[in-house]
């Protein structure tokens, strides 16, 4: 299962500008509400979230060390 | 497709004006689409027309010699781009891309000049809107020439380090940014530029801590 950004549908207003900036098609408006799309092609450049002006959409990192 | 007076009446250049007036901007306003990764201005180049976003996103921003890409503003609908050389007669100041596909609504500089002279009352509003950008700007240089944010994003990874068995805290860009106390585009600098040190790996959704050492050196750096 690929990891894909995190929605929160209680602040997503339903303005779409996430899936206009979306490259992968991996973001739709169902019901005026963002759905995530799972697919392999996110690569995690995280315009959706710098877009977002509600908070509605958050791609977090994950932080490890390489392993030596 | 006709440029609607309600959006005009949106943009806070002219919501103070009537429908009578907005009627005879509307003539002056002309369509300009886009699909995603269009320049749709090059810094340096002669100004011609500002530009209102009526549906999509762009992306203001400026280029280092050496490539480098610094994000000024995300302009997002209602707002406008490109109106400092309109009113200075300057070059562009910043380079402009659409983020995914864009409709834009244009005015020459020579037809907001008359609009200007025409309907005076809407100066107030422009003067607001070059002072909100103003504001931001002064904010951003802040962040930009006295703080050293790499250090700061560079402690922040290394206090959110995942454990062996599990999970760390997850942080997203705009969280860095708050604990930095800076903007989100500056910690998407910060990051880059980590990576470029060969501090960290961008990995998806994972920021992989390459060399510890470096990471530890840029830490201490005093901010």
């Amino acid at each position: 299962m690929a990891e894909m950004p995190v929605i929160d549908p209680q602040k997503c207003d339903g303005c779409g500008l996430c899936v206009g900036v979306c490259h992968c098609n991996a973001l739709a408006l169902v019901n005026d509400i963002i759905t995530i799309i799972e697919t392999v092609e996110c690569d995690w450049c995280t315009d959706c979230e710098l877009v977002c002006t509600t908070g509605a959409i958050s791609c977090p990192f994950e932080i490890i060390i390489q392993e030596p | 497709m006709a440029v609607q007076l309600e959006f005009l009446k949106s943009i806070l250049y002219f919501s103070d004006l009537g429908l009578a007036e907005l009627e005879s901007i509307r003539k002056l306003v002309f369509e300009k689409t886009a699909d995603r990764a269009e320049m749709v201005l090059l810094e340096g180049e002669s100004a011609a027309n500002l530009y209102f976003v009526a549906s999509g996103v762009v992306k203001v921003f400026k280029t280092s010699a050496e490539g480098k890409e610094q994000i000024l503003s995300i302009v997002r609908p209602g707002e406008s781009f490109n109106d400092v050389p309109i009113f200075d007669g300057g070059p562009n100041p910043a380079s402009a891309r659409t983020m995914g596909p864009v409709l834009l609504y244009g005015i020459k500089k020579n037809d907001m000049e008359a609009i200007l002279r025409d309907y005076p009352q809407i100066a107030l509003n422009v003067i607001k809107v070059l002072a909100r950008r103003v504001r931001h700007l002064v904010s951003l240089v802040e962040d930009l020439s006295f703080k050293h944010v790499i250090s700061r994003v560079a402690k922040i990874l290394f206090e959110h380090i995942g454990g062996e068995m599990g999970r760390g805290t997850r942080l997203t860009q705009q969280e860095m940014a708050a604990m930095a106390g800076t903007a989100r585009e500056v910690v998407g600098r910060s990051l880059k530029a980590l990576e470029e040190e060969g501090a960290i790996k961008l990995d998806r959704h994972r920021i992989i801590i390459t060399d510890k050492e470096a990471l530890q050196k840029i830490m201490e750096v005093p901010s």
